[in-house]
Formats: C-alpha cells, structure tokens, sequence
C-alpha cells in the first residue's frame, strides 16, 4: 500500500481497527468511546464495526477502568484503555502503580500484563482545568510500565501497534494539540523499534531533545535557528521509558550542547534525568550545562495564561543562545 | 452433597419463621443471618439455603478448618521466633475461608486478600508457599493460573476490580466459570470495591463478592466504615445481598455455592457478607489490647467455628476417636513441614531484584543490572 497523509487522530483509529481486525482478544475500554467515538473522535465508528462486546463503553470511573482491564488482561485479552484526558488519570494512578506495574514481578514472570493505557496530554488547546496537564514523569519513575509518545501520523499508528503488541503495560501518551497535524503514513513499512529515538533534523551545534507535542516547536525553532546561521540537531525521543540514552550521548557527542524541551514542568521531569545521565555520559564533549525548557513548579495555569507556561518557539531559541554562549 | 440454589436467584428476605422446625431468628434489631449450625452445634434449617452432606463431607471440612487453623497458629510462632517479618492469622475465620473455598470450581478463579490462607488451603496452594512473602524472600510467588488463586494483594480492595475484570473476560469467552473476590470490612469503604460493584452490575459479570466483616479494620470497627449492614450495599447496586453466619462452615458453603451457581448461569454478582471474628490481632505488628475488650473476643470464643462442628459430629456419631486422633497427628506434621520449610527457605539471589520487571525487557534495567554485578563483583576482586 502507497503512503497515505493523515491526521494523529485518524492514524491511531487506524491502529486501534488494525488491532482490533488482527486479534480478537484485543478490546478498546474507555468513557464515551462507544457511540461517540470519544470526545476526540479518536474511536470513531470503531464500536459499529467491532460490535460493543469489543469497543466498551465503561461506567466514568478511571479505577474501575484500569481495574477492570487488569483483570481481563489476567484472562488473557489485551485491553486499550482511554483516558478522556491527562489531568483525569489520577483516580487510576493506584492502580496503575500498585498493581498494573507490579504484578508481573509478584508472580516472578508467570503472568503478563498486556495494557495499554492512552492519555491525551498537553496543553494548548485552549481548555479548563485539568485538560492540559503532563504528567509523564509520574508514569516514567514506576519500574514494570513503559511510557512512550509519539509525534506524527506514522509514529501514532505504528507506536500503538507496537505497544498493543508489548506484553508490558505501556502508556501511551497522544500529543492532542497534534490530533489535527497531518503527515504521512506507510502502512507497509517497517517500523522503528518502540523506545528507539529518532533523529529528525540534523545539525552541529547543538542537540534539541523534545518528545510528542514539542517535537514540532523544536524544528520551528531549528528552521528559525537556521536562518541565524546556526544548526541544531532535532530528536524526536518517543519514548520517556525507557529512554534511548545512546542516542543522544551520540548526537551530544558531535554537537557538544543540549537542550531539553517538555511541556511537563522543569523539575524533577524527563529532562532533569537526561541532562543527569548525559553529563554524566558526556562531561568532557559539553561545552555547556545541559539546559532544560518547559513547565513551571505551578499548577497548570489558566488557558489565557497557557501561552507564557508553555514552551514556544522564543523561550526554547532562548535556551539555545544562552547554551551556545559558553 | 446437595445445595438448594434456587434461593439465591430469588432473594428472599422474610421472616426465617416461615421455615419448618429447628429455625433461628436473628436477635433483635440485629438484621437476619443465615445459619445452618448454631453455635452450640445444633442443625438448623434456612428458608432460603439448604445443604445435604454426607458424614465424609463434614469430617472433610471439619479437617480443613482444623489444619488451617494449625497452619495458622505455626506461622504466627514463627513470626515470633524471627523466621517470618509478618503474618495475617485467620483465626476465627476459619469457616468463613474453608466454606466460600470448597464452593468454588476448579476452573472457578480466586482473588484474595492476603488473609485468605484458608481459602488457599482450599485451591490446592501448598502453605509455605503462602509463607515467601511474610518471610521477605518474594512478594507472592505462587503460578496464579497454576490453582486459579490470584496472588495475594495488600492494597486494600484493588483485586475486587481484578475479580470484575477477569469475571467479564469469563462473559466474553462464554464459559460457564464464576469469580470470587475476597474482602474485609475495611475494604468496604474503598472506592475500587465500589467500582467493582458497579462495573459487576452494568456488565452482569459472574463474580461473587464475598466480604468478610471480622468486626475490625485494625483498630476500626464495623461502625467506622457504615452506617447500614453491608450485605445491604448490595441493593443500591442492583444486585443481591446476604448476611451468612461466617462461623457456621455450612451455611457459608451453602450461601456460596448458590451465589457462584447464580453468577455462572448468567444471573450476575451477589455479595455476601460473612459476619465472623477476628480472634487474633489484625497481623502480628498489631496490639488489639490498644482498642478492644476481653470481653468481646469472650462472646465470640463461644461461637467458635471448628467447635460447634466438632460438637455436632460428635453428637451424630459422624466421626470416631481414630479420626480426631489421626487429624491430630496430620495436623502436627503439617506444622512441622511448615516449619522445617520456612527454616530452610533460601534468600534469593541479589540479582532477583532486577528480574522480572518487564516481560519484554527494559534498556535502564538491563544497564543497572549490569553496574550492581559490577559492583558485586569488584568485592570479590577486593578480597583476592
């Protein structure tokens, strides 16, 4: 099949429908993903075609959500669940740290734990509260889950395949101000390994690392770099657990500086652990500290404000100037 | 043996004079309990429930309760000796645990607390194997598929919502297989034993919750967590509730087995609330001297479980001297093997702690596996 171009939306409605044609034992769970489609459409006319015993519309209960799909996992099926959205995951965090992380190391490997759980996440979209949050980190820092998210139409699709396939439980977070970007998909290629990184621009003077909702602000911001005569190396990482170390020591490596870039607040975030490990890894091809872009230690603020949190193109050019001051 | 289920698929809860002879009413303003063997061990009959056993079957059950409970008390010893961390003793709760297990189907699934030794007992679970977690060698460790009982979970209330899960994994497949979700009184008040009741009830899935209120939550009683009787929660959810006796070891089988045959006909949850006590304190780390009174345990040493059965097969003449006597010694070398297995029980390697983590592995667990064995290793280096 010829590439097609596609929004994230319908990349991972066409991921959950592979899934779904592939293997039986593969149910969507979430509220409103039934009729509606959810509130993203992201399961549109999935539950029509799959029947409702398999596209299952779920009391509004996140608990009950990812207890639920615990045990139909221990039955052996391979539950997707939806989260509506990132700030309404906290109901099920027990379970999901407790007991979904866990269990596959309490019965010493004799059970496996096949979920998949899908938070939109991120800010940027104008919404109340607790409809723009990242909280990842609270996902990559329990041992037993994966954390991953992808950027694009192709890494939606595939990354969800992939993750759906893993008997680990892997969280996947959608990067919902991107639901609507559109971008190639080849359904007949060969996908990159899940928590592989990926780069995505090259460039000599510094590395960009940015993950799902940032990955586009950091090649805007490369593209503008550029035109000030500098080249910033863009990787996109895809995956916060575990993360591909390997492949940012290798561009740091060349490019002797980095700058981290997330939506989730600064401290103790995803960068904080990359810009720990790669000076680790690195300490003598830095020529500068590793610096770190995102949210402030303050409750998501509100939309009118979310401009001024959120990492834009000026604060991440900002970081690089001061990177390549040194 | 033969249990009336049809009770249980409509629930009545009427006045149990409508019986025949012989039948109990509940003491005032205590709601009813369904009992089938009083405490002075006399046999009675329920409006509802019924249960025909051979001599056989009720010296298999009186055996069950006596070696649980001989299991049980060798644990707690040995926690006191040092070879354990911790041990949750069942006792008092014997019947409660020994008559919702052998209610269950071998292809029935379990979901415990970590209180469920006797249930274990029940599924075939060897009893040191129970003992890995208390020790501090594993956190559970048991194959769960291997006897259908899930590892023993300590979060109170989450498996409740595993039980569910798993119950309409049996739907979707078209088995005829129920579910059955331990629990206490405490945990009645978590949110995930509410969700479980509600997703339970909106899918109609075939699992059975069986709460045992032992009257404590540590140091909590049954009033700290409700205002109604639990077994009436069910109602607000839509499906059935019953009170049993928890120390009556036939009347809990029989209220068992009629909810399990109910859920695996398609019929939906039940809950039954087994009104029991715990004797001992809530684990060994506990001292119930702090918050409740002599008195109380008094009233409820005479309602004891494994003695009001012997009293009753000594009055039919349903078992002789030779099968107390032989129980006594079975008893005794199970407490040795425990013991013997306990006191042997190797700690495990270092490197477990890096096993099992993933099933498809982790780059940062393999790079840390890597730099504790190299750390290991260079005290060996050391002392060369």
């Amino acid at each position: 099949m010829a590439a097609e171009k596609l929004s994230v939306v319908k990349a991972i409605n066409a991921s959950l429908r592979t899934a779904l044609e592939n293997d039986p034992k593969v149910l969507v769970m979430g509220e409103d993903v039934g009729k509606l489609g959810g509130v993203f459409r992201v399961t549109d006319g999935l539950q029509k075609d799959f029947g409702e015993d398999r596209v299952i519309d779920t009391p509004l209960a996140e608990s009950g959500i990812v207890g639920t799909a615990i045990g139909l996992a221990l039955r052996g099926y391979r539950p997707v669940v939806e989260i509506q959205f990132d700030g309404f995951v906290f109901p099920a965090y027990d379970q999901i740290v407790t007991q979904l992380a866990k269990m596959h190391a309490r019965a010493l490997g004799k059970i496996k734990l096949p979920v998949v759980i899908r938070i939109p996440y991120g800010g940027a979209i104008g919404a109340v509260e607790h409809h723009s949050e990242s909280p990842e980190a609270l996902f990559a820092h329990v041992a037993g889950l994966k954390v991953v998210s992808p950027s694009n139409a192709s890494d939606a699709y595939w990354m969800l395949q992939q993750a759906i396939q893993s008997d680990d439980p892997v969280i996947y977070f959608e990067p919902k101000r991107r639901y609507h970007d559109k971008s190639e998909l080849d359904r007949s290629a060969i996908p990159a390994p899940l928590h592989a990184a990926r780069t995505v621009r090259q460039g000599t003077d510094l590395t960009l690392v940015a993950y799902g909702p940032m990955v586009k602000t950091c090649l805007e911001a490369a593209a503008a770099a550029e035109e000030e005569g500098k080249s910033l190396e863009v990787l996109d990482l895809r995956s916060m657990s575990p993360v591909d170390f390997d492949a940012i020591q290798a561009s740091v490596e060349r490019t002797g500086r980095l700058v981290v870039v997330h939506e989730a607040p600064v401290f103790l975030g995803t960068g904080a652990e990359i810009a720990a490990r790669i000076t680790e890894r690195c300490f003598y091809h830095l020529e500068a500290p590793v610096l770190r872009v995102g949210g402030y230690h303050a409750p998501y603020p509100p939309s009118r404000l979310e401009d001024e949190y959120l990492p834009g193109l000026d604060r991440v050019l900002d970081a690089v100037d001061r990177a390549l001051a040194y | 043996m033969t249990v009336d289920s049809t009770a249980a698929r409509k629930p009545r809860r009427g006045s149990s004079k409508r019986a025949g002879a012989k039948t109990r009413a509940a003491a005032p303003g205590e709601p009813e309990l369904v009992q089938l063997l009083t405490p002075e061990g006399e046999r009675v009959e329920h409006p509802d429930y019924s249960i025909d056993l051979t001599a056989e079957e009720l010296r298999g059950l009186y055996r069950d309760m006596v070696l649980t409970r001989r299991f049980d008390a060798e644990a707690t010893t040995l926690q006191r000796q040092g070879e354990l961390g911790l041990w949750a003793s069942l006792l008092g709760q014997e019947a409660a645990q020994i008559g919702s297990g052998r209610a269950t189907r071998a292809d029935d699934y379990v979901f415990p607390t970590y209180r469920e030794h006797g249930v274990a007992w029940c599924r075939g679970v060897d009893p040191t194997n129970l003992l890995g977690m208390f020790r501090g060698v594993n956190h559970g460790g048991w194959d769960p598929n291997e006897n259908n009982f899930h590892l023993y979970t300590i979060v109170i209330g989450s498996q409740a919502l595993h039980a569910t899960g798993y119950a309409m994994g049996v739907a979707k497949d078209g088995a005829d297989s129920a579910v059955i979700a331990y629990f206490g009184d405490g945990a009645s008040s978590q949110g995930d034993v509410a969700e479980a009741f509600t997703f339970s009830a909106v899918y109609n899935a075939p699992v059975v919750f069986f709460c045992q209120n032992n009257q404590w939550a540590i140091s909590e009683p049954t009033e700290r967590q409700t205002r109604v009787p639990l077994y009436q929660r069910a109602q607000g959810y839509g499906f059935p509730g019953v009170r049993v006796d928890g120390n009556d070891v036939l009347a809990v089988l029989a209220v068992t087995k009629a909810a399990l045959e109910r859920a695996r006909t398609g019929q939906g949850p039940m809950l039954i609330e087994a009104f029991t006590y715990r004797m001992g304190a809530h684990t060994t780390s506990d001292d119930p001297t702090k918050y409740r009174r002599d008195e109380e345990r008094e009233l409820w040493e005479a309602k004891d479980p494994i003695l009001r059965l012997r009293t009753y097969l000594d009055r039919e003449g349903l078992a002789d001297e030779a099968f107390f006597a032989a129980l006594e010694t079975e008893a005794d070398a199970l407490a040795k093997r425990v013991r013997d297995a306990v006191r042997t029980m190797p700690d495990p390697d270092n490197m477990v702690i890096f096993e099992n983590i993933y099933a498809d592995g982790h780059a940062l667990v393999d790079e840390e596996r890597a730099q504790f064995a190299a750390y290991q290793a260079s005290f060996a280096e050391e002392s060369n």
